[in-house]
């Protein structure tokens, strides 16, 4: 049975920082479930059947956790006691807000026109951000410890992810 | 029970402690049974050697008649002769936009729709038990014994209530579930296993009745869904239905009968079925009514009729590529699964669209009962020392939760792995508030209105406080299966609060209770016999499981311990020997209850042992 008192850093045996080694997460992520997996346990007994769903759940909820930068940089926030997502302060800094809009406006603009190229350059430009922001919240979190700091970030990325999700679902919209 | 021995002197007896387990495919169409023996997975034909079991069930006066039996009836008896019952399981009538096109006498009622038969109303749920029965007592005389259990599949786009009616139709044919298992998927444990693959594939698997599009990842042993799309009503039906609508139009006849429709219907197959190795299939009917059909389907038409059908199925196909953020370029290779993919059209669409021949050198109406059989072989406890893979699934649409204004806010994403399970806190709106109404959905849709309604709870006992205050936590949890659970918790008070839940299409567990005793009634079985028989499988099971446990990792218990297991073991062993079934039941409860901190430990060990694996494997990767 897993250590549910484990933060989930501690459960991959990965250490607890923004950037570590994804290759080492995945392979950690699958001995686990070797070690888990309902399937491994249903021929077995009923509280075996139990604890093997439960811990399952957890080392699935954990790797999602941790493969998620976004979510990932919220969790690591969260175990320092700061809710870097939470719905009562979800304040942006002004010139990022301005500089989204007027992107969500183009996006928007481009998805009326069936404009792909608009949009496929929309999409790159999204992604160099989260890129940008990727790094930034590396050096916030990892090197500086600079958690105010950070915590804007985590918000900025989640806004551009947003966007960029956003922007793939349309362009398959027009494919479709 | 009498069971037909079928005694096979050049095959090795089964190794002592082994357990009979099947996988089935429940299809729109055909069914089938497979089991693993000697190490190789095989259908397993019925009397006759024919390997596929029609889905087709016919209520007479005085029996019910399953397969080839009842498909000879099909036209002179439409009303009472049930295709396709896979595309009503967990559905209500107004979900149906196309109940017209079926010649049942439907009865309206909240919830699942039902079928009145001549002997009497009939749940889809019933209708599909019949098939399942026929199959488990297929599979019971083939391989000499009861069985421990079996790996049923379901379309991988199937949502809860078609999962629990699928799980529910098998408990009702005295089948031991081991686990609903995603047809794609299905089909690639039997073509991964077979070829030793590796990297990322497309299982493209069009049914009779539903069509699948899944993206996993082979590596290692490890079968990894990333993603999954579909559609539940599209699938074979359809273009037969197209094919159809083309004769009638060409030939310029109106409304015609439910039994000529069938008539056609099967005309259609027919063609269609021609068409996969000649250019032409010549169509010739004559109506009850006298008329005279007469025309010649070439491949050209059947293309240009069904191509919407065709791009239906492409769309999917995009779909899920981006939920798996890849492009048609990073798939190594597309198993084409079902009848329906025989077809030359379908084939060369999706070679076209992914660039490279579709894989096929596994039947296509046989690939998904292999891979389930091997699955259930696994699953009770027959694996094998090479086979160490490991599956792990995903939910196909997303659950959520209705909020104000009627909107799906989401609690668990599709394409989350399984098992999962998540929790969402709630309060209370209003001072001194004790209940509250909770409304589970499932889809993508942001209106409730849009998405399925899976259950309403209402949470009871909640500690009267001011509004605001209470806390409730309700955790949705979804199993390996796919089913979705949900339970309550106040925070502050620790108080747990009631569940009622009303599944909106499933069944209720009464409902469940009642028809399990209808139908050992109406069965030629004896029930009490039966019942006896289970418990000892049951016992013997939880006697195994424990012996091998003991054998494996004994050392982790103390002499005390040790000796109250090893007590409780006798007492499951005495009685099994005897007729109680319903002490034999209670021992086997108390052995299981004796082994919990045992279980417990040896879980702690085993994830101990996987970690030290890992650091090995990551060594390797660098």
């Amino acid at each position: 049975m897993i250590d549910f008192s484990q933060d989930y850093f501690a459960l991959f045996g990965l250490p607890r920082r923004y950037r570590f080694d994804g290759a080492q997460l995945d392979a950690a992520y699958r001995a686990l479930q070797r070690g888990v997996h309902p399937d491994r346990y249903a021929a077995a007994g009923e509280t075996e059947r139990r604890l093997a769903l439960q811990s399952s759940a957890r080392v699935n909820e954990a790797y999602r956790a941790l493969k998620d930068p976004v979510s990932r940089a919220q969790y690591l926030l969260s175990l320092q006691g700061i809710d870097a997502l939470a719905e009562t302060d979800t304040a942006l800094r002004p010139e990022f807000l301005q500089q989204q809009l007027a992107r969500r406006e183009e996006i928007a603009e481009a998805q009326v026109e069936c404009d792909t190229a608009k949009l496929g350059s929309l999409l790159d430009a999204a992604r160099q951000d989260i890129a940008a922001l990727d790094v930034e919240l590396a050096e916030r979190l990892d090197t500086d410890n600079d958690l105010a700091a950070a915590r804007d970030k985590v918000r900025e990325l989640r806004f551009v992810t947003k966007v960029a999700t956003d922007i793939e679902a349309a362009l398959g919209e027009i494919e479709a | 029970m009498a069971l037909l021995q079928i005694a096979e002197p050049e095959l090795p007896a089964p190794p002592h402690g082994r357990r009979l387990a099947v996988g089935i495919d429940l299809g729109t169409t055909n069914s089938l049974v497979a089991t693993v023996r000697n190490g190789i997975p095989v259908v397993l034909p019925d009397a006759e050697g024919r390997p596929l079991l029609p889905s087709i069930v016919r209520y007479r006066d005085d029996g019910v008649d399953v397969g080839y039996p009842a498909q000879a009836a099909l036209v002179a008896d439409p009303q009472n002769t049930i295709v396709s019952v896979k595309r009503l399981m967990g559905r209500g009538l107004a979900d149906l936009s196309d109940a017209r096109r079926f010649p049942y006498r439907f009865i309206d009622v909240p919830g699942m729709v039902q079928i009145e038969t001549r002997a009497g109303r009939r749940t889809p749920v019933e209708v599909s038990a019949d098939i399942l029965r026929t199959l488990r007592l297929r599979a019971e005389a083939a391989l000499g014994g009861a069985l421990a259990g079996a790996v049923v599949t379901v379309p991988a786009y199937f949502d809860d209530a078609q999962r629990q009616a699928t799980k529910d139709s098998a408990r009702l044919a005295g089948l031991n579930v081991l686990r609903l298992l995603n047809e794609p998927t299905a089909a690639a444990i039997a073509y991964g296993l077979d070829n030793a693959a590796e990297g990322t594939y497309a299982v493209y698997d069009l049914g009779g009745g539903t069509f699948d599009l899944s993206i996993l990842k082979l590596s290692r042993g490890v079968f990894e869904v990333l993603a999954t799309a579909g559609d539940t009503a599209l699938g074979g039906d359809d273009f037969d239905h197209r094919i159809y609508c083309w004769m009638l139009e060409t030939s310029q006849v109106g409304p015609v009968s439910p039994s000529d429709t069938r008539l056609l219907m099967l005309k259609a197959r027919e063609a269609k079925e021609n068409l996969t190795a000649h250019s032409t299939a010549p169509i010739v009917a004559t109506l009850s009514t006298g008329e005279t059909i007469q025309a010649t389907l070439g491949v050209a038409t059947l293309t240009a009729i069904s191509a919407n059908l065709v791009a239906k199925t492409l769309g999917q196909v995009r779909k899920a590529l981006r939920d798996a953020r890849l492009e048609p370029r990073d798939v190594k290779g597309v198993v084409m699964v079902g009848g329906a993919t025989r077809m030359p059209q379908v084939q060369k669409a999706v070679a076209e669209f992914f660039g490279a021949p579709p894989l096929n050198n596994l039947d296509p109406d046989q690939v998904v009962a292999l891979g389930a059989a091997i699955q259930a072989n696994v699953l009770a406890g027959n694996r094998a020392h090479d086979e160490d893979w490991l599956l792990l699934d995903v939910i196909p649409l997303s659950l959520g939760l209705e909020t104000m204004g009627g909107l799906s806010e989401k609690v668990i994403g599709r394409n989350a792995t399984i098992p999962v399970s998540r929790a969402q806190e709630f309060t209370t709106f209003k001072d001194g508030q004790t209940a509250m109404a909770i409304h589970v959905v499932q889809g993508e849709r942001e209106k409730v209105e849009d998405c399925r309604s899976l259950a309403r709870f209402e949470l009871r006992g909640i500690p009267p406080l001011v509004a605001g205050a209470a806390r409730i936590r309700v955790t949705f949890q979804v199993d390996a299966d796919g089913l979705l659970s949900v339970s309550a918790r106040e925070q502050t008070t620790g108080v747990e609060a009631s569940i009622a839940v009303k599944p909106s299409y499933g069944l209720a567990d009464g409902d469940i209770a009642r028809m399990i005793e209808d139908s050992q009634r109406h069965a030629a079985e004896d029930m009490a016999s039966r019942a006896l028989a289970e418990a000892r499988i049951e016992a013997e099971r939880v006697v195994d499981a424990t012996r091998s446990a003991l054998a494996a990792d004994g050392d982790l218990l103390g002499a005390d311990e040790r000796t109250a297991i090893e007590a409780a073991m006798a007492t499951v062993q005495r009685l099994a020997a005897g007729a109680d079934r319903h002490a034999l039941s209670a021992a086997t409860a108390a052995l299981n209850k004796a082994t919990e901190g045992f279980a417990e430990k040896r879980m702690d060990r085993s994830v101990r042992h996987a970690l030290a694996g890992r650091s090995v494997d990551s060594l390797a990767d660098q």
